[in-house]
C-alpha cells in the first residue's frame, strides 16, 4: 500500500507544484496510515523531495522521455502505481498534469477528481473538496473506486517542509509506443508565466489601448509578477490570448492579483477568485470588482499606477 | 473525414449558481443552458472542416431529454446530425465510456471537444476517451490543421506552445485559439428551421457504474468588504499588502 505522487521537473529542476504535490501527498499518506512514494522523470537531484516527506523516490533517467508525451507518461505512472500498490495517485495541475492525469485514471480504471483544493475530509469513504462551476462554488466528491486519482489545484496547499530520511530507487518502466510527435516547442523565456506567478498584474479595457501597457509591464517587473488581461482586451487583439484570464481563459490562483481598469464581469471574477488577495484599481466606484476585491483604489489608472510603481520601488529598495 | 464533436450542456456563463435539496443538487430553476463555450470552439472548427474539406459533423451529448435544445442549437450552427446518449451524466469517466461506444459505432476519425466544461470543470472526458479508444490525444489545443490523414496541432504549454504532428484518428480538447471569438456563429433563422429536420438519434446507455459521487455543494463564503485606499495615498496600499495581507 502507498500513496504515489508524480513530481514534474523541467530541465532537471522540480517545478514548485512538484514540491506542493509532494507536501500534500505526505499528509494524505499519513491520513491513510501508509507511505509516500514519489515518481520523477529526468530530475537532476531527487533528494530535495526528502525535505517534503518523500519516503521513497522512484527515478527514471531516459532521454527518450523528453519532450513530454502524455500517453507514455500516463502509462509509466500506471506501472509505478501497480508496482507500489498505490491506493491514491496525486498529480499537479500544470499544463502537462492536466493533460495526462485523466489518462492515468482511465488506465487504472480509477475514479478521478480534479481541481482538488484541500486534504481529504475523510479517507473512507474517500472524500475531497473540489472547485466547481468555474470557481463560483465547491463540491465534496467521493471517489468510489479502490484506486483514486486526484489532481491538486495550484497553490491550494502550499509547500510544507517535512524532512524524512528517504531512499531512491531507479525505475525502468516499459515505454509504450506513440506516434504523436512533438515537432517544436516555443517558450517565452525570462518572463514569469501566469501559471507559476505568485503575483499577477492584469489590465482591462480601462487602459484604452495596447500602447498603454508599458506601465502594466513596469508594475509587473517591479513586483516580479506575470502580466495578464481581461477577455475584451484579448478579443480586441491588444494583448495575446495567452494572457487572457477568466472563465474561458486561464485560471489564476496567485497570492496577489492586481486588476487595473477591469470592471469585474462575473466571467472574469470566476477565473480569478481563487487568488488569495485581490486588489482593484478603477475609476468607477460602482465597478463590480470592488465587491470581489480585498483592497481597492477608486481613481484614474494613469495617475495611480505610476505613483504605485514609484512607491513600490522605494519599498523594494528599503526592504531589499 | 468523419468528425464527432462532444457537446456539454451547461448553465450560461452569467448564471447565478444555487443549490437545492440540502445543497446536494444544482438548482437549474430559471437557469439558461448553452453549449459549453469550450465545446463551441471545437464545433466552430468542425464547421470549417465541413465547409472547406467536406467533413461530416456529428454532435453528441450524454444526458436526458432536457439537453436536446442544446443539441438543436449545434445543428442550427451547422452540424449534420446529433446523438444523445439517454442517461444522466454521472461523472466524467462514465461519460467518456458512453462516448467511446458512440465513437466506435460511428467510425469517427476526428473527435473534437472542449478542454473542460464550465460547470463541473473536470477536464477529463476527452483524455479518458482517448485512453479508452487508444487514439492520439492533444489537450489545450490552440490550433489544428488536417491534410489527408495527417494532423498538425498546437497546444498551449506553461509559458509557451508546442507543435505536434499525428495521424488520424485523433482526439482534440480545444480552447480559445482553436478558433477566435469572432469566428463563433450565431444560428440564423434558416439554420434554426433546418435544424428541426436534421436527425437527432437517441441511443441507450451502456449503464456504466459511477466512479465518483458528489455528496454536497458549497458556495463561496461571503467576502468581507473591500478596504478602500485613497488614490493620493498609494503608500498605504503597499503598507496593507506588506503588513496586513503579507503578500509582498
Amino acid at each position: 500500500m502507498s500513496v504515489l505522487v508524480f513530481a514534474e521537473s523541467s530541465e532537471g529542476k522540480f517545478k514548485k507544484t512538484a514540491l506542493e504535490v509532494t507536501s500534500y501527498g505526505k499528509k494524505v499518506a499519513e491520513q491513510m496510515g501508509t507511505n509516500l512514494v514519489v515518481l520523477t522523470i529526468n530530475s537532476s537531484d531527487a533528494s530535495i523531495l526528502y525535505n517534503y516527506g518523500a519516503e521513497k523516490v522512484l527515478t527514471i533517467a531516459n532521454k527518450a522521455l523528453n519532450p513530454f508525451n502524455a500517453k507514455i507518461v500516463a502509462n509509466i505512472v500506471k506501472q509505478a502505481a501497480e508496482k507500489e500498490s498505490a491506493q491514491v495517485v496525486i498529480i499537479d495541475s500544470n499544463a502537462n498534469g492536466l493533460y495526462f492525469a485523466p489518462m492515468v485514471s482511465a488506465n487504472l480504471n480509477a475514479g478521478f477528481a480534479s481541481n482538488v483544493i484541500a486534504l481529504p475530509s475523510s479517507t473512507a469513504p474517500f472524500t475531497v473538496k473540489r472547485k466547481t462551476f468555474s470557481n463560483k462554488a465547491f463540491n465534496n466528491t467521493q471517489i468510489l473506486t479502490d484506486v483514486k486519482v486526484i489532481a491538486l489545484a495550484k497553490n491550494a496547499y502550499g509547500l510544507v517542509e517535512n524532512k524524512v530520511s528517504g531512499t531512491t530507487e531507479e525505475f525502468s518502466p516499459v515505454l509504450v509506443e506513440s506516434n504523436l510527435v512533438s515537432t517544436s516547442i516555443e517558450q517565452t523565456s525570462g518572463k514569469v508565466t501566469i501559471a507559476d506567478a505568485d503575483i499577477v498584474v492584469s489590465g482591462g479595457r480601462g487602459l484604452k489601448g495596447p500602447e498603454n501597457w508599458g506601465m502594466i509591464e513596469e508594475l509587473a517587473s517591479v513586483l516580479g509578477a506575470a502580466t495578464a488581461c481581461s477577455k475584451p482586451v484579448s478579443d480586441l487583439g491588444w494583448r495575446p490570448h495567452g494572457e487572457h484570464v477568466g472563465q474561458t481563459g486561464k485560471p489564476v490562483s496567485s497570492n496577489l492579483y492586481i486588476a487595473i481598469g477591469i470592471s469585474g464581469a462575473i466571467q472574469h471574477l470566476a477565473g480569478v477568485n481563487s487568488s488569495k488577495v485581490k486588489v482593484v484599481i478603477n475609476s468607477d466606484p460602482e465597478a463590480p470588482f470592488f465587491k470581489a476585491a480585498d483592497y481597492g483604489i477608486v481613481g484614474d489608472a494613469f495617475e495611480v499606477v505610476p505613483k504605485l510603481i514609484e512607491k513600490l520601488k522605494e519599498f523594494k529598495a528599503n526592504n531589499a | 473525414m468523419k468528425i464527432l464533436v462532444c457537446i456539454s450542456h451547461v448553465p450560461d456563463t452569467t448564471s447565478k449558481i444555487n443549490f437545492t435539496d440540502n445543497d446536494s443538487k444544482f438548482d437549474s430553476n430559471g437557469v439558461q443552458f448553452v453549449i459549453n463555450p469550450y465545446d463551441e470552439f471545437a464545433l466552430t472548427r468542425a464547421m470549417w472542416f465541413k465547409e472547406k474539406q467536406g467533413a461530416t459533423v456529428t454532435v453528441a451529448t450524454v444526458g436526458n431529454a432536457t439537453t436536446e435544445p442544446t443539441l438543436r442549437k449545434a445543428l442550427a450552427i451547422g452540424a449534420d446530425d446529433a446523438i444523445r446518449v439517454n442517461t444522466e451524466a454521472l461523472d466524467g469517466f462514465t461519460v467518456a465510456k458512453e462516448l467511446a461506444e458512440v465513437v466506435k459505432n460511428g467510425g469517427y476519425n476526428l473527435v473534437l471537444a472542449g478542454k473542460e466544461s464550465i460547470d463541473y470543470n473536470g477536464g477529463m472526458v476527452p483524455a479518458m476517451l482517448a485512453s479508452l479508444l487508444d487514439f492520439n490525444f492533444v489537450n489545450a489545443c490552440i490550433g489544428l490543421e488536417i491534410e489527408g490523414d495527417k494532423a498538425t496541432i498546437s497546444r498551449e504549454i506553461d509559458g509557451g506552445k508546442e507543435q505536434l504532428s499525428s495521424n488520424l484518428p485523433l482526439i482534440i480538447a480545444g480552447q480559445k485559439g482553436l478558433v477566435e471569438e469572432k469566428d463563433l456563429r450565431i444560428p440564423n433563422m434558416r439554420g434554426i428551421m433546418m435544424a428541426r429536420q436534421k436527425p437527432l438519434t437517441i441511443v441507450e446507455s451502456s449503464n456504466g457504474a459511477a466512479t465518483t459521487a458528489i455528496v454536497s455543494f458549497e458556495k463561496q463564503a461571503a467576502k468581507s468588504a473591500c478596504k478602500l485606499v485613497d488614490a493620493d495615498n498609494v503608500g498605504e496600499l503597499i503598507n496593507l499588502l506588506h503588513n496586513e495581507a503579507k503578500v509582498i
